[in-house]
């Protein structure tokens, strides 16, 4: 950026940290922007004289006699329609070799949505994957993660996820994104000629560290642009917000705080609900719904990460390879979508709560069974039949791959029902029973 | 007034040069650019003053001008606070315009332009003390009592009381005199400071009353009292505030107190939807027509989270002293703690256990003392009953929120992540949970009085047999269905049988999410009564087929009406299967 006239310039910086520098200067803002050496910076503590600033691309060779800038405003994005299918840095500067966008100079991270002015989720977002639809439905303006261990393939599948979904605009926020997997998500959605829709912001492994901070912030800037001004639904696919915390971590200890729980710091908790509460429904019919990625280590969700994670988001989703049908599942045991109930039974069938559920017991009686076997017990005839159910269960429900409506989904179950057990066994109220129990 | 300028910026720990005496927890507005932020006192060395901010800090700097107000954070209390949405400082969020909470606005919780229709209840010659009713008027459908200043302390004699007419709540309703023969004009507005509790009651005996919430696993088997404590840990997605919301919908309280403190903004916003639109099942009335929501999302200032647990608790008081039933429900504290410990961390002091601070434990107790039942200098009685949630880290219960909570608070309702996983909702571990009031001889008298004259005798028998159960289930997941004798599988149905139909429970359903004490009693009993028999089974593998065939039975009649045609037609079949295996 360039430097303004009659603007004062510091030279003398009296600290310097792996990503942090001080100086002596006055009339400085909190959370003001500033350059050190032309590399962006933020202040991040003031103490009398003396004003700390976060440089986010790190202080690799900066010197005492750098030259600072204070540009007297917090970090900004410019919107417009111009924005759609741009790929940009973390600092809203393009890397696709097009224009500058040109539009309203907008704030990031801005300030909370009073909650008596927003709208109840209640439309729900079809992927056609029937652990998402049928087990865990996905609802405008949620937040919701994947947990995943580094080997498993959530980028592909969120990709699909955000492909399949209805929505106005996807916002991709990369954090630490490998070159590979920005490819895959660039060629995926060009290939499905969606490109329009699509903006990124793109912090890849090649680029510093710290300034990964400013990604869910700049991607969430023009969700806000997007749903509040345009009435637009729009998609925030995060990944790999793990390693966003990471770099928190490393900035608060460069400023010697407190560590907390997993060395993270002791804000992790209001660090990230101010991010992902920028999921909204607003009564105009507008919406930002996020997705994120929260890697896991060794499937650890007792970590400060995905721990914290949990209680902020509106559930998760886990993905597990199914060893009997060789595929890759979404868990339905340990994933969960908290909204679902404001549409599942209401905007799909009436029997798809109990239908749902039903399945999930059946599903875990089968995981005991499987225990059983494994442990050399006899299987009672219950047994072998929970467990050729689950087999079929995996096959043409579960599996990522199957790609069918919420109907098909609930009558292939039905049918299932029928196939293997008997009325008791199944427990469902007898209204719906009586639509959908065909077999005498 | 004291003022002072800004010296020092750490995130929302903003430290103020002072030129004159500030108190600790003194309230103080610091200018920025024309906004006032709100900020309060939490350390002071030397003269320098150390405010945690309310808001957001950006673009604050150092120089910019701090007046001190010489109070601390104190609750405007009147009538109109009911169906009012606050936030953690008791702005009303309806007032606030604008799709986006702005830095520095402060909307006023009362209406000072509505009028209210004052009946006296005092008269001239009376002797009063703080906290004694003048007068009421009617807010919504309760009798709002207009109080003597509870400020005030010692004994005044009543000089006048107006008439029978429509006030506005800034209008002097009443004259007192003080032994000094000095006027001190009331009108219907007090003020409060919210981290010093009111006391203005003459008695706080142990609670004895049952408090009936409709959810079962809690009525039955680990029942809260009126003026109890309890609290609810739990992992993630274990179903913590699904029971609280179910509870604030069906509790038998006359009024609601939702603290949405550091969590989920839909989860609120649902509230919203939901609550003037749902019949309160005793009434008749809408439910928000009860309830008051305290709204401090996860999203929100933290310094205002900490304040929000406070305000919902001194307004929970006010209306104790009315001699109302008050349910105060938190969801939740661990967010509060968390809100604490960033505040500790920026003062840089000394960490505790998982970087609380180390008088985290006393902080809780102190907030759960504030509850309880209490008689009030008229004789009338009034109650708080405290719900809290924690969240632990990692689901772990080992955990300074959790272990300090225990201490504090007389329930303990432990959500199990085993019994979430396998859809078994409300997901309340019969085996871990406890309610110490079940001990209370004053409470078993209650209960055997007002419920059955067995009643706790059942409790514990079925707990019995809940933990006869699991042991049972233990041994045949060790040695096998053919390598346990038969009862055993007996043992581990009954109480699969008493799981499924007294301790789960459908919230999404219209029958199912709230059961009256009587018809939990009618099933208790009934559920109680096949345990108490013999079945016969030649073979282990016709065990399961049966009892399955009894909870579905039993499952049905939990979705119709109590005592409807349907519910006796499934309570005959259910009799007729009984006889099928009945031992003669």
């Amino acid at each position: 950026m360039a430097t303004q006239a009659f603007q004062k310039i510091y030279t003398k910086l009296n600290q310097i940290t792996k990503a942090t520098c001080s100086i002596n200067a006055t009339g400085v803002g909190n959370e003001e922007l500033a350059t050190v050496s032309g590399r962006l910076a933020q202040v991040v503590k003031i103490l009398g004289e003396t004003v700390t600033l976060q440089i986010f691309a790190g202080t690799e060779g900066i010197g005492t006699d750098a030259e600072v800038v204070f540009f007297g405003k917090a970090p900004t994005l410019k919107v417009s329609e111009q924005l759609g299918g741009r790929f940009f840095n973390a600092y809203g500067e393009p890397i696709d070799g097009g224009p500058e966008i040109e539009g309203e100079e907008i704030e990031i991270g801005g300030p909370s949505v009073n909650p008596v002015r927003r709208k109840q989720p209640s439309e729900l977002i079809a992927t056609g994957i029937a652990g998402i639809d049928l087990n865990n439905t996905l609802v405008t303006g949620q937040k919701i993660p994947f947990f995943a261990d580094p080997d498993q393939p959530y980028n592909e599948v969120m990709a699909m996820v955000a492909l399949r979904a209805q929505s106005d605009k996807i916002i991709l926020g990369g954090m630490g994104l490998s070159n590979d997997d920005y490819l895959l998500y660039k060629n995926t959605f060009e290939n499905a000629g969606v490109i329009d829709r699509i903006i990124s912001f793109v912090n890849t492994t090649e680029d510093p560290t710290v300034e990964r901070l400013l990604v869910p912030n700049m991607a969430l800037a023009a969700a806000e642009y997007f749903a509040l001004e345009k009435n637009e639904k729009v998609l925030v696919l995060l990944t790999d917000m793990t390693l966003y915390c990471d770099a928190l971590s490393i900035v608060s200890n460069r400023m010697d705080q407190i560590p907390s729980k997993d060395s993270m710091p002791g804000s992790l908790y209001s660090d990230l609900a101010k991010l992902y509460e920028k999921a909204v429904q607003f009564p105009d019919g507008g919406s930002i719904t996020i997705i994120a990625v929260t890697t896991l280590s060794g499937g650890d969700i007792t970590h400060a990460i995905p721990d914290n994670t949990g209680y902020i988001t509106e559930g998760q989703l886990f993905l597990k390879r199914d060893t009997d049908i060789s595929k890759v599942i979404v868990d339905p045991f340990r994933s969960l979508s908290r909204l679902k109930q404001l549409v599942i039974g209401k905007k799909t069938r009436a029997d798809h709560p109990q239908v749902m559920n039903t399945a999930v017991r059946l599903y875990a009686d089968a995981a005991s069974a499987k225990t059983k076997l494994e442990n050399g017990f006899d299987l009672s005839d219950y047994d072998e039949r929970v467990l050729q159910f689950a087999h079929e269960y995996s096959e043409h429900i579960l599996a990522i791959d199957v790609n069918v409506t919420t109907d098909a989904m609930l009558d292939t179950t039905w049918e299932l029902f029928q196939r293997y057990f008997n009325k008791a066994e199944i427990g469902i109220k007898d209204e719906f029973m009586k639509i959908h129990w065909k077999k005498v | 007034m004291t003022k002072g300028i800004v010296k020092g910026i750490i995130a929302n720990l903003v430290q103020v040069e002072v030129s004159g005496p500030v108190s600790q927890n003194e309230i103080c507005y610091i200018n920025l650019g024309g906004v006032n932020l709100m900020a309060e006192v939490i350390k002071v060395i030397g003269n320098t003053a150390y405010t945690q901010v309310f808001e957001s800090t950006r673009g604050l700097r150092p120089g910019d001008k701090v007046e001190f107000t010489e109070h601390m954070l104190e609750v405007k209390l009147g009538p109109g606070m009911l169906s009012k949405n606050y936030d953690g400082l008791q702005n009303d969020l309806n007032k606030m315009k604008g799709v986006y909470l702005t830095r520095g606005e402060y909307t006023d919780p009362l209406d000072e332009e509505s009028v209210w229709k004052f009946t006296p209840l005092a008269k001239p010659g009376d002797k009063v003390r703080s906290g004694d009713w003048l007068g009421s008027v009617p807010e919504s459908w309760l009798s709002h009592k207009i109080m003597v200043p509870l400020s005030l302390s010692g004994e005044y004699i009543v000089k006048s009381v107006a008439k029978e007419a429509e006030y506005k709540i800034s209008d002097t309703i009443a004259v007192l005199v003080d032994h000094d023969g000095t006027d001190i004009p009331v009108n219907m507005i007090q003020r409060w400071p919210v981290k010093i509790p009111i006391k203005a009651y003459k008695e706080k005996p142990r609670p004895f009353k049952l408090m009936e919430t409709g959810v079962r696993t809690m009525d039955t088997l680990n029942p809260m009292v009126e003026g109890g404590t309890g609290f609810i840990p739990g992992p993630f997605g274990a179903g913590k505030t699904v029971l609280q919301h179910a509870i604030s919908k069906n509790a038998e309280a006359d009024l609601i107190i939702v603290a949405a403190c550091g969590e989920r903004a839909n989860e609120v916003v649902e509230l919203f939807v939901e609550f003037p639109e749902l019949d309160d099942p005793r009434t008749g009335r809408k439910l928000m027509e009860r309830t008051i929501i305290i709204c401090n999302t996860s999203n929100m200032p933290v310094a205002s989270r900490e304040a929000s647990v406070y305000t919902a608790m001194t307004i929970a008081e006010y209306y104790r002293n009315m001699g109302l039933k008050v349910l105060l429900l938190a969801d939740s504290t661990s967010r509060w703690a968390q809100a604490l410990r960033e505040m500790s961390n920026r003062m840089e002091e000394l960490p505790g256990p998982d970087a609380f601070p180390m008088d985290l434990p006393a902080i809780v107790s102190s907030f759960y003392a504030r509850a309880g039942f209490v008689y009030l200098n008229n004789g009338a009685s009034g109650s708080i009953t405290f719900i809290g949630t924690v969240s632990p880290a990692g689901g772990n219960l080992k955990e300074p929120v959790t272990e300090s909570t225990k201490k504090a608070a007389r329930c303990f309702y432990a959500l199990s992540q085993a019994r979430a996983d396998s859809k078994r909702y409300p997901a309340v571990d019969p085996i871990d949970s406890y309610s110490k009031y079940l001990e209370y001889p004053e409470v078993i008298e209650y209960l055997n009085a007002n419920v059955s004259p067995h009643w706790v005798k059942d409790v514990n028998h079925a707990k019995d047999i809940l933990l006869r159960g699991k042991e049972a289930q233990e041994q045949i997941n060790i040695l096998g269905d053919d390598g346990v004798p038969l009862s055993y599988h007996d043992k581990q149905w009954k109480s699969e049988l008493i799981d499924k139909i007294i301790l789960q429970q459908d919230g999404f359903d219209k029958v199912d999410q709230s059961t009256p004490m009587i018809r939990q009693k009618y099933m208790l009993e009934l559920i109680l009564g096949l345990c108490a028999m013999d079945f016969v089974f030649e073979s282990f593998d016709e065990v399961m087929p049966y009892y399955v065939k009894l909870i579905n039975l039993c499952g049905q009649m939990n979705y119709q009406e109590f005592e409807s045609p349907d519910f006796k037609k499934y309570e005959t079949e259910l009799n007729n299967v009984v006889e099928e295996r009945r031992a003669k």
